[in-house]
């Protein structure tokens, strides 16, 4: 893998900021695209812009079959068993909102026609992990709030590591629904999913897997996980912003009620009644952003184009390398220290801001993240306002990593 | 000195550095200077939470002029603080509500008051408006 001739494909990478060469290290935060990406969502709008499922026009079928392909190819990449499992959402924030809506709609229509709490059992729960991003634990809060439930968490340790044994004890008291993140965006841990959803299906629960920060640097396999639900972004993976998707087994999304109404999810509708589409599309309202979908389609065989197992050992090499020199540096202290450990480094420095460091480190022209990286419960477990994030993707180079250590020393002589 | 006054002794001050990182060495030492908010007001009362970096802000009325003091636990925004005191501090009411803001653009400070950075700069300023605005009344 060179990586040289890769970053040809990422011409943003290719520019100053304050006079200096970008280093860009916020991938967790978006990753930037490749130009066949870039290409083949431009292509769309030249030359097969048009809406489906719809026209019996040329055109119409034609974006409809290169939507309905995509549908196929995310389907293989992460080995659903049934295309019609994927569900095309604008990311992982909405595919997790469409689940929290959905299974609690259902359990608030049980909840009025038979006078009781659950659709599954009571008492009502949702177990999430310490860890979570904002977007994998709002949800579920407000879910739980809004028909008298609970929320559990299983805790952490100092290294950012889950508590399994106390995530069981916490299986024992029977939430409905397990939401986890499969890697951590703030503190890179990557957490025993498979084994977490083995043991949740012991308990009877609904597993969902957050895979956002997953997707780019893992090989994912939802029927060997063999979890309920496993969601991601697109625009995590080289794809466009604007479009992810939602995997879940066939027999949990025919129970599931549709999220949102209108056209494209109907089969009939009268003025008394409306019947709703088969899957996917009773979850897929409104015209769909068909070219991201086909944006995504193109990351997917850009990324089954390279040796992945190459990408993730160069990117674990780029962590490893980074954590190595910056622990060079006097005070230096990592938020997250998991052995399993995937695609970013989570520090702050004793006595400097978080934010401080991240503005001086900016003017190097080194793109980092600073704060709470919308997992404000995580600063809060370790007693800090937040951490400097760098997060890798696969055209990162050890030269970047060496700029940034260099920033990072330079900044902090500066601030202390 | 008035508002223009000491906006125009900061400009010259900062005109100095060509490097921007001497004169965000300068805005670090300036940090230090910043009139520190009493302990009594350093509570959630007194809090003006920015996303990623918090801000402290209290104003009294004397002789007809207003008195900041303020902290943060960034240095960089305790910097700017200390600037946007050093040009309030001391001044009438009605001159704070009047005052042109412009001297942060000429020391290329501006993004720091974007209301994009949410680093509390820019609610803490509105904030320093409102102390004079109450007490203009």
């Amino acid at each position: 893998m060179d990586i040289n001739t890769l970053r040809q494909q990422f011409p943003v990478l290719d520019q100053q900021v304050y006079g200096k060469p970008l280093v860009y290290l916020d991938n967790a935060a978006t990753t930037q695209k490749p130009l066949c990406v870039i290409e083949r969502e431009r292509d769309y709008y030249l030359h097969e812009n048009c809406n489906i499922h719809r026209g019996v026009h040329y055109l119409s079928q034609m974006a409809t079959e290169a939507y309905e392909h995509a549908r196929r190819t995310v389907a293989r990449f992460i080995n659903a068993k049934e295309t019609h499992e994927i569900v095309f959402t604008r990311g992982t924030t909405e595919s997790l909102n469409l689940l929290a809506t959905s299974l609690g709609t259902e359990n608030g229509k049980r909840k009025t026609e038979n006078g009781k709490l659950s659709v599954f059992r009571s008492p009502f729960s949702v177990l999430i992990t310490a860890m979570e991003h904002h977007s994998n634990l709002v949800p579920w809060q407000q879910m739980v709030q809004l028909y008298g439930g609970k929320l559990l968490v299983a805790p952490m340790d100092d290294n950012g590591v889950l508590d399994l044994q106390a995530y069981e004890d916490l299986l024992k008291q029977g939430p409905q629904i397990v939401a986890m993140a499969h890697v951590s965006n703030t503190l890179g841990t990557v957490n025993p999913v498979k084994e977490m959803i083995r043991l949740a299906h012991q308990y009877g629960a609904i597993t969902v897997v957050d895979g956002a920060q997953s997707i780019a640097h893992l090989p994912i396999d939802v029927q060997d996980l063999d979890c309920d639900f496993f969601v991601f972004s697109g625009h995590k993976m080289y794809a466009p912003m604007g479009i992810g998707g939602l995997y879940g087994k066939t027999e949990l999304l025919e129970q599931m009620p549709p999220y949102q109404f209108g056209g494209e999810m109907v089969d009939t509708v009268s003025f008394e009644k409306t019947t709703f589409n088969k899957l996917p599309f009773k979850f897929e309202a409104g015209t769909p952003n068909v070219g991201a979908a086909l944006g995504l389609e193109t990351a997917i065989q850009f990324l089954e184009h390279l040796d992945r197992k190459a990408v993730e050992e160069h990117e674990n090499q780029l962590v490893k390398t980074t954590m190595e020199k910056l622990s060079a540096i006097e005070g230096m202290r990592f938020i997250g220290k998991a052995p399993e450990h995937s695609g970013l480094v989570s520090f702050i420095i004793d006595g400097i801001h978080p934010y401080d460091l991240g503005t001086i480190i900016d003017k190097m022209g080194v793109a980092v993240r600073t704060g709470h990286h919308c997992a404000e419960p995580v600063m809060t477990r370790f007693g800090i306002p937040g951490t400097v994030r760098a997060s890798f993707a696969l055209y990162n180079t050890l030269e970047e990593v060496e700029v940034l250590v260099k920033a990072v020393e330079r900044a902090a002589n500066m601030l202390r | 000195m008035t508002i223009k006054e000491i906006q125009d002794q900061i400009i010259e001050d900062f005109s100095m550095f060509d490097d921007w990182m001497d004169r965000y060495a300068m805005l670090i030492e300036m940090g230090k200077e910043c009139p520190i908010i009493d302990e009594q007001y350093r509570n959630d009362q007194y809090l003006i939470n920015g996303c990623q970096s918090r801000v402290w802000l209290h104003a009294e009325l004397k002789d007809g002029k207003v008195y900041y003091t303020a902290d943060s636990d960034a240095v960089i925004t305790k910097g700017i603080i200390y600037l946007l005191i050093k040009v309030f501090s001391g001044q009438t009411p009605q001159d704070i509500l009047s005052a042109d803001l412009s001297f942060l653009d000429e020391i290329g400070l501006k993004e720091h008051l974007s209301p994009t950075r949410s680093n509390g700069l820019l609610s803490m300023l509105k904030q320093m408006l409102l102390y004079a605005e109450a007490f203009s009344i």
